[in-house]
């Protein structure tokens, strides 16, 4: 109990270092995202069809808005699914 | 005011390759009628669908990218709404960053043609 603090572990504990999520639009210089590459915008929804959140894309709000209209245009023109399972 | 629109229609897999090529026709006759200069033209030929349309799985998809006057988008828009071989359509009007985007796209296209061709020549 004294010695609590000089517990040895025999494997190192894995310390989570957070990568720092970035907006790939911004940092590449994107300016149009386009609604007629269906396969890039596959990167930005789940195996359902579903458009993932910002939280874990990391796209800025500025460029999140434009996904999210470029799949919905997608969408419409059956180029993606509205549903889907294993997309991926 | 001109500007830059770009429409993608999706047209019926049971017309013949005339029937597409004459509907194709009648779209770009309703353009150049109402005074709108087409810059650029794809066919992306028979494309399967993402989810069916109307019963049908595939589909000729076509694109055509315009400089127009705003006002006969509407006129245009009913023409498909109209017309019974197409399935689906989108117009979008291009702004600035889409027309860079697009004719940078072209353009690599057209040297990819060139060294392409130049390939050839040099076999």
């Amino acid at each position: 109990m004294a010695n609590s603090s000089e517990i040895k572990y025999l494997t190192p504990i894995a310390v989570d270092v957070k990568k720092k999520k970035y907006c790939r639009f911004k940092k590449a210089g994107i300016k149009y995202i386009d609604y007629k590459d269906a396969d890039f915008l596959l990167k930005f929804v789940n195996e359902q069809g579903k458009i993932l959140p910002r939280r874990i894309t990391g796209t800025s709000t500025k460029y999140q808005k434009k996904v999210s209209q470029a799949i919905k245009r997608a969408r419409h023109l059956a180029l993606m699914p509205y549903v889907a399972d294993l997309l991926k | 005011m001109l500007n830059q629109y770009e429409t993608v229609f999706i047209m019926t897999p049971v017309l013949s390759d005339d029937q597409m090529k004459e509907a194709v026709e009648k779209f770009r006759g309703i353009l150049r009628e109402k005074g709108a200069e087409i810059v650029h033209e794809e066919n992306w030929g028979l494309k399967k669908l993402a989810y069916p349309i109307q019963k049908k799985s595939t589909g000729f998809y076509h694109l055509l990218e315009y400089r127009a006057e705003g006002e006969i988008i509407n006129d245009l828009e009913i023409a498909y709404k109209r017309d019974e071989r197409i399935l689906r359509f989108l117009t979008v009007k291009l702004d600035k960053h889409a027309i860079a985007y697009n004719e940078k796209k072209r353009a690599a296209k057209k040297s990819k043609k060139v060294e392409e061709v130049k390939a050839e020549t040099a076999e």
